[in-house]
């Protein structure tokens, strides 16, 4: 004899919250990541209600890589922190010139954390995961008490393949090597700010947040073995990658500073902040190092893909034991590109 | 950007330098002292050097809040902010300024002190309002520039009745600052800094005006030339120092004529006088102790005086025996003839104020000029 169901009472996702026993282990928690997550990332695996996802290797060589989000506030212009997380690391995964296969995600939630969130979170994270080919077949779910944790973190892990042969590193770069940008510098930074307690200011700005492993395959298509090494400069910002790359591959780096594009808008919101745009972050960009014969070829790849439309080439590697990054100003002079020192604003990925 | 790009276009700048190039007479060197370290950061940051001939040379003035900041000063301001009733409030450059015993408002924040960065005065007061069970006490410091925000503040606090805002009033003032320059003021002993002519600062200037540098022109004969912050305003203020240093001519001149009049800001000096006295004398860092050179709470309003209400005392402090902070704020060195510079002290692990802030001379020459150190060697010898 079957006993009578008892009834199962939806998430009420107009005033719901998250409360501790979503992350309890119990009938709670499986219903949130059934009706949450599942729902949204929408595949086999999950489906499939394992904890470990399993898949065939492909061949060529494997990357992996992981992440943490913690940006504040979680939805911005442009993005969220789900969708910057799916991004984050298929871009993370893309700069070894690898094609995005599998993703992970984990979510530490806040306990009142409004469900409606929650949802308008997953459904990012499942748009940008879909786009990218690149499904998300593991997770977990915790949740703390109130204060413990700041609405909700979140960490997502991918593998990917690269083509047999490619090897791309940061530590790649030889004095001549052309260093190619592929768009404007500091949107996703100032987007954040711009909504940022204390901060708050009437911007057009949107994040730049995006997947690059589309752009990335035609530039490998392209470039092939000139292209040395690729990076996104995220935290940081321009300078950051820069000076990690100088340091990585023992080289210095000339660069123009009228060459770098940058946005009017986010000029004026750096202006005033007292920042450098080439230290704000971006989301949706990255440098490439080339060999010099490859990069013409390279730049016009990279234009002719809408995510690199406003491709320049800003400098080029030099050799220089100091490993500086050295940048001819618009005004005339030269000057250090630096990294900056302590903290321009935490929590913006 | 409009209005901004202007002062930094680069076919002007090059105009500018040639003039300038032109001008300066090969037999003889123009050492010029911009006082304010925003006028420091610009010629670092947009590579002013670059452009002037190797016997037009800048020396780095003490123009920085942050960098002149005695370390008494912030000890007593983490003191201060150990009060667990405590909320101190500052704006961010504060938060790395090293303390006695390589302390910082960032480390006691660490350890658990309530410490918050604020951008402007305002954020204090809602602060303020919002938590009332708390004891809000505003880090205040700065040049005439930032003491008007300080002002209005403590206007605002009076309006809104709130007993649970204080200030740690540490402003100071320009003209006092420059005449010590000059004086030879030191916390050493050695001669004065040869110095022919001031660029003046710029925000302070929007405040005060021009005319209280007059008489520090005419009684110490050195032309001032107040300019604005951008880097083409700094090449023409240079420009018009080496013009008076030709002519034989001591004057106030005003470059930055878009937002400094004769006689400033009334408003702002009013809101200073209402609020303000004079402190009989301050400790400056670097410059040892200035007469008539900062700011104290009226005492009409000695109700918001921090060190009065936590009953705040003054410890002497020593800075690192090694630390030329002193001499650098002086210009009487150079950031490199610091031992501690670019090895025990760098912008990430500071020891000396003028690495910290931004504006600080130290901070400006590691942070966008160090790669040009063979070049400075040039110039020593030509000099």
């Amino acid at each position: 004899m079957t006993l009578e169901k008892p009834v199962r009472r939806r998430l009420d996702f107009k005033n719901g919250r998250v409360d501790l026993s979503h992350g309890a282990g119990g009938r709670a928690m499986g219903q949130l990541i059934e009706d949450v997550f599942v729902a949204a990332f929408d595949n086999d695996w999950l489906r499939a209600g394992n904890d470990p996802s399993a898949f065939d290797v492909a061949a060529g060589r494997m990357v992996m890589t992981t992440d943490a989000y913690v940006v504040s506030p979680i939805f911005f212009p442009g993005g969220d922190i789900g969708s910057l997380a799916v991004n984050g690391t298929i871009n993370d995964i893309a700069m070894a010139g690898a094609r995005p296969l599998y993703l992970s995600a984990s979510f530490v939630i806040e306990e009142g954390f409004p469900l409606a969130d929650l949802r308008r979170i997953a459904a990012s994270m499942g748009e940008a995961a879909r786009g990218a080919g690149a499904p998300i077949i593991a997770g977990d779910t915790k949740v703390v008490e109130r204060g413990k944790a700041d609405k909700v973190f979140i960490s997502t892990a991918g593998v990917g393949v690269a083509p047999p042969g490619l090897n791309l590193s940061s530590d790649a770069a030889r004095p001549g090597d052309v260093v190619i940008l592929s768009g404007t510098i500091g949107d996703h930074g100032v987007a954040v700010m711009s909504k940022r307690e204390n901060l708050e200011f009437e911007t057009e700005i949107r994040s730049d947040s995006a997947a690059l492993h589309g752009l990335v395959a035609q530039m490998v298509a392209t470039a092939g073995l000139s292209l040395r090494g690729m990076r996104d400069p995220t935290r940081g910002g321009l300078a950051a990658t820069l000076n990690e790359l100088a340091h990585q591959s023992r080289v210095g780096f000339s660069i123009q500073e009228a060459a770098i594009p940058v946005r009017a808008e986010v000029a004026a919101a750096c202006e005033f902040l007292g920042l450098d745009p080439l230290n704000v972050a971006n989301e949706g960009k990255l440098v490439a190092i080339v060999a010099p014969q490859g990069a013409q070829a390279l730049l016009a790849a990279m234009r002719a893909h809408p995510l690199g439309a406003e491709a320049a080439i800003i400098g080029s590697a030099v050799e220089d034991d100091n490993r500086f990054v050295e940048m001819r100003t618009a005004f005339g002079g030269g000057r250090i590109v630096d990294w900056l020192a302590g903290e321009q604003l935490p929590r913006i990925c | 950007m409009k209005y901004v790009d202007e002062y930094r276009d680069g076919s002007l700048a090059k105009g500018v330098a040639k003039e300038i190039a032109r001008q300066a007479r090969a037999e003889r060197v123009y050492r010029f002292m911009e006082f304010c370290g925003g006028h420091t950061h610009a010629i670092s940051r947009y590579g002013l050097e670059d452009l002037l001939p190797v016997n037009v040379q800048m020396i780095h003035g003490p123009g920085c809040p942050v960098c002149v900041l005695p370390m008494a000063r912030v000890d007593m301001a983490i003191a201060c902010a150990m009060n667990p009733r405590v909320t101190l409030c500052a704006y961010g450059d504060l938060m790395r300024v090293p303390g006695s015993h390589a302390s910082s408002l960032l480390k006691a924040k660490a350890e658990g002190a309530d410490i918050r960065m604020v951008y402007s005065t305002l954020d204090v007061i809602r602060i303020a309002e919002a938590e009332p069970n708390r004891e809000v006490v505003f880090f205040a410091i700065g040049f005439e520039t930032t003491t008007p925000p300080t002002a209005l503040a403590i206007r605002t606090a009076e309006k809104k009745g709130l007993e649970n805002f204080t200030i740690l009033c540490n402003h100071v003032m320009t003209p006092p600052a420059m005449r010590a320059i000059l004086d030879g003021a030191s916390d050493g002993d050695e001669a004065p800094v040869r110095i022919e002519g001031f660029v003046g600062p710029a925000h302070v200037s929007t405040v005060i005006g021009t005319r209280p540098y007059e008489p520090f022109a005419r009684d110490c004969a050195k032309p001032v030339v107040i300019a604005g912050f951008e880097p083409l305003d700094v090449a023409q203020a240079i420009l018009m120092l080496v013009r008076q240093i030709n002519e034989g001519r001591a004057e106030v001149e005003n470059q930055y004529v878009r937002a400094v009049t004769r006689d400033g800001n009334a408003k702002a000096q009013a809101a200073i006088a209402e609020i303000f006295e004079m402190r009989e004398s301050f400790e400056w860092r670097g410059l040892g102790w200035l007469p008539s050179s900062a700011l104290k709470l009226r005492p009409a309003f000695s109700g918001y005086d921090a060190e009065q209400r936590f009953g705040l005392k003054t410890k002497p402090a020593k800075d690192n025996p090694a630390c030329e902070c002193g001499a650098i704020l002086r210009g009487a060195k150079k950031p490199r003839e610091c031992k501690l510079f670019g090895t025990l002290c760098t912008p990430d692990t500071p020891m000396g104020s003028c690495m910290v802030s931004p504006e600080g001379a130290c901070a400006a020459h590691w942070t966008y000029g160090r790669f040009r150190e063979t070049e400075a060697q040039r110039v020593k010898e030509v000099a």
